[in-house]
């Protein structure tokens, strides 16, 4: 299996450089400049200004310079944050967007199995609906809604929890509920109709036969099998719930990652759009790696290759 | 036997799965420490929002307004400002300036010292006007000390030698500034953060990363504590600043959302709201009314630009057709609704030594009969033009409003709304790859001269095609004329041109500075036409100094 984890790491250098050459040729190649204000620079200073970031010279030349550097690990510096590296603006600001990520991960999967597990087993009576509903409309209801509607009812009107910002535990549970209610509905999704059909399955036939009780049966038997689409979802999901999210960072204040990946690109930061979609883009992969693994474990049908 | 082995591969499997959470488990809880955030937030004086994120703090290189409030709070020059937004005795005591107005002599304070108790003299001022002006700084406004002699020529790298730029230090508490041309503003300009001293021994040793905390050295009331990205930044009181700072900290917040910022002010948790990109500009016209709502006018205007190269433009009639039809009252009512003054001029009223001539007021009928005499009756084979914007805060309404209010007007058919992304269209309009083009501005100092050597031809925020020999030679003849009154009339005279006469643009509104506090919380923040509030005049009401 180390064989196989260390082949799949290997191919994803060449999808990592690909992705970093692309994210690089297109931020430079679109018409606007990281320096530009409104006021007019003069070109002795746009020059000078050019060859400090190593931005002058043919695409090439900027190009080659820049891999150059991320093959020693650095990420250059942000033209938009003059005073801070690449590297240092993702140490502040990933860890951030990870607990804060990890904590609606938890949520969404505690809460998903759960009540997807229970409309499976109410089965079109009024809780099963009543869950699907709930889940259609947490799907459906963007988050920039139901962020300041949430924002409005608890801090705003009951004064219970903090509208903004960061530092204290109370801050983390209105933004990780947010950013956990699509993940939440598509897991109880996932999770009901994929138990759905197990329940059907012969091998539940033949241990309710053998006369194991409903729980054990679910538990021991069902839940084991029906987890297995999960499993391909989350993976992804992790990558994309531990990178922050443009939305609820910016309603909370969270001083997360995940503003970067759009303002990075509005801001024609190049440095800082790569170094973002590096983080995105490692993340990915090492989280597919890890479903797959995870498949395997859970699922002995699964081979590795 | 089959058994057991099952089972023993079963518990093996367990023990992976076991495994593989708990390291995950760890590599979470890893990053909750390194995370370093759940000290409980930290208490200050006062909490501001201060706008967006500040992209630096090096008095040299920042050109933002949110980035220059925070750098005067940390920096101070020779001359600073009161809550008024009067010039006062900064780091230098007293100057006096020669009959002809190009020498300046400051003394600078005795005893002065930076934030880690190094002495602070005029060498200090000069050899950081020197980083500012050399190339290799790349400082974007290093053309403040272009009013010195040689300082352009220093600033292009024309001139190596520093000793030429007219600024000398007869000893260490003496600078002595030459200029090219009586500069009746330069005393603002000292005020501004470009011409702050840093500490260069911090800046030589760190490079690029001293503007840190606890590598920052700085001169002004307040030095940095604490600067998290996106998060907060922490000012202290500054022990060594030559006069006592009322609020020991001051707490900044940078938030990108003015929902968020409302929502903050709203609930407690901020006490002072310092511009108007923070609040909601839905919710303006309701808070008008509130007691913690506070606005003055400011220097700034809203205009906009033709490209006088395309047609139709390139006839005065098309376009002073066009600003005859503009009802901008309409705009500052419907639109931006803060209480804006519809504007005919270009320099917004504050100085009280300048006189703005009559713009072109609102005149529909006026206007239908010039682009009638122009070859376009009712707007009939008017050619499709373009209408550039920025999509960002109330550009699109803005845009909008003004395509439909010549269409109401003049008949005007075939404008084209084009919206950008912010710096797509800042280079879409240096390029002047426009016909017609929302712009604004906002002075650099109290003085007429910002607003309008910014039409000089080929001038480098021109962005308009539009040159007039005598527009430059007006220019040129105030600059070299030690009256005030004098100097004013000509620059009266050439705004005739622009405004009246030639209308390469045409103004919408002035711009009008909005805050949020209330005022028995928060003393020495006082509306100026500047708009510039020095944090170290605040204090806390009852504890006056």
């Amino acid at each position: 299996m180390t064989a196989i984890i260390l082949r799949r790491l290997l191919q994803a250098i060449p999808v990592l450089f690909i992705v970093v050459t692309l994210t690089f040729l297109l931020v430079r190649s679109a018409p606007g400049n990281p320096f530009s204000t409104e006021k007019k620079i003069p070109a002795e200073i746009m020059e000078q200004l050019e060859k400090q970031y190593d931005l002058h010279g043919s695409l090439r030349h900027q190009y080659l310079q820049y891999m150059g550097k991320v093959l020693h690990g650095d990420l250059s510096i942000s033209t938009q944050y003059r005073n801070r590296t690449v590297n240092e603006i993702i140490a502040q600001t990933l860890p951030v967007s990870m607990v804060l990520g990890s904590s609606a991960y938890f949520l969404a999967l505690v809460f998903g199995v759960t009540f997807g597990g229970w409309a499976a087993i109410r089965h079109n009576q009024w809780g099963d609906r009543s869950i699907m509903l709930t889940a259609l409309l947490g799907l459906s209801i963007p988050s920039f809604v139901l962020a300041p509607m949430l924002v409005m009812l608890f801090a705003l009107k009951l004064n219970l929890l903090p509208a903004y910002g960061w530092g204290s535990p109370d801050q983390i549970i209105l933004p990780a509920i947010c950013l956990s209610i699509p993940f939440a509905a598509t897991i109880a999704r996932l999770t009901r109709g994929s138990l759905l059909e197990v329940l059907q399955l012969d091998f539940i036939r033949t241990a309710r036969a053998k006369g194991l009780s409903e729980d054990a049966v679910l538990f021991r038997h069902a839940l084991k099998v029906a987890i297995l689409p999960l499993i391909g979802y989350s993976g992804p999901a992790a990558a994309g719930i531990l990178t922050g999210s443009i939305v609820i960072e910016t309603l909370f204040g969270i001083p997360g990652i995940g503003q970067f990946f759009v303002n990075s690109a509005l801001n024609f930061d190049p440095f800082m759009t790569s170094g973002v979609v590096i983080v995105f883009s490692v993340f990915l992969i090492l989280f597919n790696l890890f479903a797959d693994i995870l498949y395997f474990v859970v699922d002995r049908r699964v081979k590795l290759e | 036997m089959a058994f057991s082995g099952m089972a023993k591969r079963r518990s093996r499997r367990i023990l992976f799965t076991i495994g593989l959470i708990t390291g995950l488990l760890v590599l979470f809880a890893g990053f909750f420490y390194f995370c370093g955030g759940w000290a409980l937030s930290t208490p200050a004086d006062l909490t501001i929002c201060n706008g967006d994120e500040p992209q630096t703090l090096d008095p040299a290189i920042v050109t933002g307004q949110l980035e220059g409030r925070l750098c005067l709070a940390l920096f101070e020059g020779l001359t600073t400002r009161n809550a008024k937004g009067d010039i006062i005795p900064g780091m230098a005591e007293s100057w006096t300036i020669s009959p002809d107005g190009l020498t300046y002599t400051f003394h600078l304070r005795p005893g002065t010292k930076w934030s880690n108790g190094d002495p602070l003299n005029a060498y200090d001022f000069l050899n950081s006007w020197e980083r500012t002006l050399n190339p290799a700084t790349a400082s974007q406004y290093s053309y403040q000390l272009y009013y010195l002699v040689n300082g352009e020529a220093y600033g292009m790298g024309k001139l190596t030698d520093f000793s030429q730029v007219g600024v000398k230090t007869p000893d260490d508490h003496t600078l002595v500034v030459t200029l090219t041309h009586p500069t009746a503003y330069f005393l603002e300009l000292t005020s501004f953060q470009t011409l702050c001293p840093v500490h260069l021994p911090t800046v030589k040793k760190y490079g690029t990363d001293w503007t840190k905390p606890g590598k920052m050295v700085s001169n002004g009331p307040y030095l940095l504590k604490t600067w998290r990205l996106n998060d907060y930044i922490l000012l202290e009181a500054n022990p060594y600043y030559w006069r006592p700072v009322p609020l020991p900290r001051i707490k900044v917040l940078p938030t990108s959302t003015s929902t968020a910022c409302f929502n903050l002010f709203y609930s407690g948790k901020t006490d002072l709201i310092i511009d108007k990109s923070s609040i909601p500009p839905e919710l303006v016209p309701d808070l008008k009314n509130e007691p913690y709502f506070h606005a003055n006018p400011f220097g700034g205007t809203s205009f906009i630009r033709f490209n006088v190269k395309r047609k139709p433009f390139d006839d005065v009639r098309v376009r002073q057709a066009l600003a005859l039809a503009l009802d901008k009252k309409d705009i500052v009512e419907k639109i931006t609704r803060a209480g804006e003054p519809v504007a005919t001029t270009l320099v917004p009223p504050g100085n009280a030594s300048y006189t703005a001539p009559q713009g072109l007021g609102y005149n529909p009928d006026e206007a239908r009969k010039l682009l009638a005499e122009a070859g376009y009756p009712n707007g009939r084979g008017f050619p499709d033009v373009n209408l550039l914007y920025a999509g960002r805060g109330m550009g699109t309404q803005m845009a909008t409003e003004i395509q439909a209010l010549w269409r109401r007007e003049l008949g005007i058919n075939s404008i084209h709304l084009r919206g950008q992304e912010w710096k797509v269209y800042l280079n879409t309009q240096q390029l002047i790859d426009f016909d017609l083009c929302v712009s604004a501005w906002v002075g650099d100092y109290n003085d007429p001269q910002t607003f309008l050597d910014m039409f000089v031809t080929g001038g480098g925020n021109n962005d308009t095609n539009w040159g007039n020999a005598r527009y430059d030679e007006m220019l040129k003849t105030s600059e070299s004329t030690p009256d005030v009154a004098q100097r004013m009339q000509i620059l009266h005279d050439m705004e005739k041109i622009l405004v009246v006469d030639e209308v390469p643009i045409v103004p919408i509104y002035f711009y009008v500075g909005m805050s949020l506090y209330h005022s028995d919380k928060l003393g020495g923040y006082e509306p100026n036409f500047v708009d510039d509030h020095r944090w170290g005049e605040f204090y806390l009401p009852g504890k006056k100094p």
